[in-house]
């Protein structure tokens, strides 16, 4: 466990100024910067799929911030699953039921200032936590520090019995969506090719009925 | 592992990233043609048309660049780079040779992989919807959900190599390659390969594109360089999915000679897979969408799983 520890970096107290960042420090920043402005728009912008793809460049700022705090593990399954799935999953979605080109004003929801006070607190409370969780605690990064054995090492030595509590609790929500998703109407009958299906028979009867 | 180092290697990628994928092209209108009993392109450039896609090139870039008067322009313009620079990134992790011939060695080399090649998608979606057109946003739809489904047996066919090796780094699974892994990995591979193939849109699995249903798919409304770029991306995609298949199931650089010449063994094993991609392409018809996601729903995955189980009881078994 210490010489992960130290692998991971030391936890001293800082004795570096906050006057005198270095270049990957200013990069984390700016980075950071256009991660948040591109949050803001993505819940501000009129434009539904302008939302989404919005979020696209929030996910892969996230992405480069774990990238340059050595955790390139965590950067690139960030990147599979949020980019290449969460949000295509999003798009695919939005265009199957509304995406219009252009804004669509009924997208606004009358809760807006309800969920700003909930976001507010939530930022808040995070922030006074981690502000108060590391205080000047300085962590040293190290390359290779996040790297896949350092990763995998944590996760199946230290943390076992959240990381299986976590996959029961995945398993369970799989098991609710397909038990909500079935409608308990038996089968449809799977379209085959030359044959009309039952409604559109029912349809031309009705019409010829009248 | 200074600057200039660095620099050299993504020149050296940049250039692999245009000349093989143009080479698969020629390659695919002269296999094409032979398969099908006539001769292909055959004035341009003189010697049995080597230089028609140069020629193919110019044409495009001369021709108008049209935006839909209804579409999303900003959207409908970024589009293709969004589907073709991900393909770029990942070539600069594929490894060609023994010792550190690899455009960047990264240490979770299979997740960076897959994960960037799945941003491609995005590229179509975007397409398909900023396009204002129905048959346009129909072949985004098929887009997605061919890529959604048919990236999880990829994952899991991956996964088995990984855990075969014991690394997740390509260089390191390369280096870790033994010749008995190709009968013991070979569902694996096929599975790997074809849903490769299913990413790719190529036939028999190109429903997103079917002309005879919806024109082109996403890319109805795109003319000139554009339109272009989303085929560039098309054959670099052929050129990454072989790359990837040699260097995880077929042993990379490993063959007679591979000190000297593994650079040469990796090229030949993808063009061969290269080579595969055309021929399934003029043999099979195309698959009707619900066919396409029964079989990758209940053939691959069961098949990528049943690969995964004998990976692990032969990896215990040996250990």
């Amino acid at each position: 466990m210490s010489t992960l520890l130290a692998a991971a970096g030391s936890l001293e107290p800082a004795v570096r100024s906050f006057l005198s960042p270095t270049g990957q420090e200013i990069v984390f920043l700016l980075v950071g910067i256009a991660v948040l402005g591109a949050a803001v728009v993505s819940v501000t912008t009129k434009q539904l799929v302008h939302a989404a793809l919005w979020l696209v460049v929030t996910l892969g700022g996230l992405a480069v911030e774990f990238l340059l705090l050595t955790a390139e593990f965590i950067a690139w399954v960030q990147v599979l699953i949020y980019l290449g799935s969460v949000v295509v999953l999003v798009l695919f979605g939005l265009m199957l039921t509304r995406a219009p080109i252009g804004r669509s004003p009924d997208a606004d929801s009358g809760n807006r200032w309800v969920a700003l006070a909930v976001a507010l607190a939530a930022a808040g409370t995070l922030v006074t936590l981690v502000v108060d969780a590391f205080r000047t605690s300085w962590i040293d990064l190290s390359p290779g520090a996040g790297s896949t054995e350092a990763t995998g090492t944590y996760l199946f030595r230290y943390w076992v019995l959240p990381f299986e509590a976590l996959s029961v609790l995945l398993l369970a929500a799989l098991v609710g969506a397909i038990v909500l998703s079935r409608n308990g109407k038996g089968r449809i009958p799977r379209p085959r090719p030359g044959k009309l299906r039952t409604p559109v028979r029912s349809v031309t009867a009705a019409s010829k009925e009248r | 592992m200074n600057l200039l180092d660095t620099l050299l290697r993504c020149v050296a990628t940049l250039v692999v990233f245009l000349v093989l994928p143009l080479v698969v092209g020629q390659t695919e209108h002269k296999v094409m043609a032979h398969m099908q009993g006539r001769l292909g392109p055959m004035y341009a450039g003189g010697f049995h048309g080597w230089a028609q896609l140069v020629a193919d090139g110019v044409k495009f870039a001369q021709k108008e660049d049209v935006v839909p008067s209804g579409a999303d322009r900003r959207i409908f313009q970024l589009a293709p780079a969004v589907a073709l620079l991900p393909y770029l990134l990942v070539l600069l992790a594929i490894p060609v040779g023994p010792g550190g011939f690899v455009g960047q060695a990264i240490d979770a080399g299979i997740f960076f992989v897959l994960a960037v090649m799945g941003i491609g998608v995005l590229g179509s979606l975007m397409a398909g919807w900023a396009s204002a057109n129905k048959f346009s946003l129909l072949g985004g739809l098929r887009t997605a959900a061919q890529l959604m489904s048919y990236e999880l047996p990829m994952l899991l066919a991956a996964a088995s190599v990984a855990m075969a090796a014991g690394t997740v780094s390509l260089p390191g699974i390369v280096d870790a390659f033994h010749w008995w892994w190709i009968p013991w990995q070979t569902i694996g591979a096929f599975v790997f390969f074809t849903a490769g193939l299913a990413e790719l849109q190529r036939p028999p699995f190109d429903m997103p594109v079917a002309d005879s249903e919806i024109i082109f798919g996403a890319y109805t409304e795109y003319t000139g360089l554009r339109f272009a770029l989303f085929l560039l991306s098309e054959y670099a995609g052929i050129v990454v999915v072989s790359g990837l298949t040699t260097v995880l199931f077929l042993g990379g650089w490993h063959g007679p000679f591979s000190d000297s010449l593994g650079w040469l063994w990796t090229l030949l094993k993808t063009f061969a897979l290269a080579f595969v991609v055309i021929w399934l392409r003029v043999t099979y018809p195309r698959l009707r969408e619900d066919q396409l996601m029964r079989f990758a729903w209940t053939v691959l995955i069961p098949l990528a799983l049943a690969q995964l189980a004998l990976t692990g009881i032969i990896k215990v078994a040996i250990s």
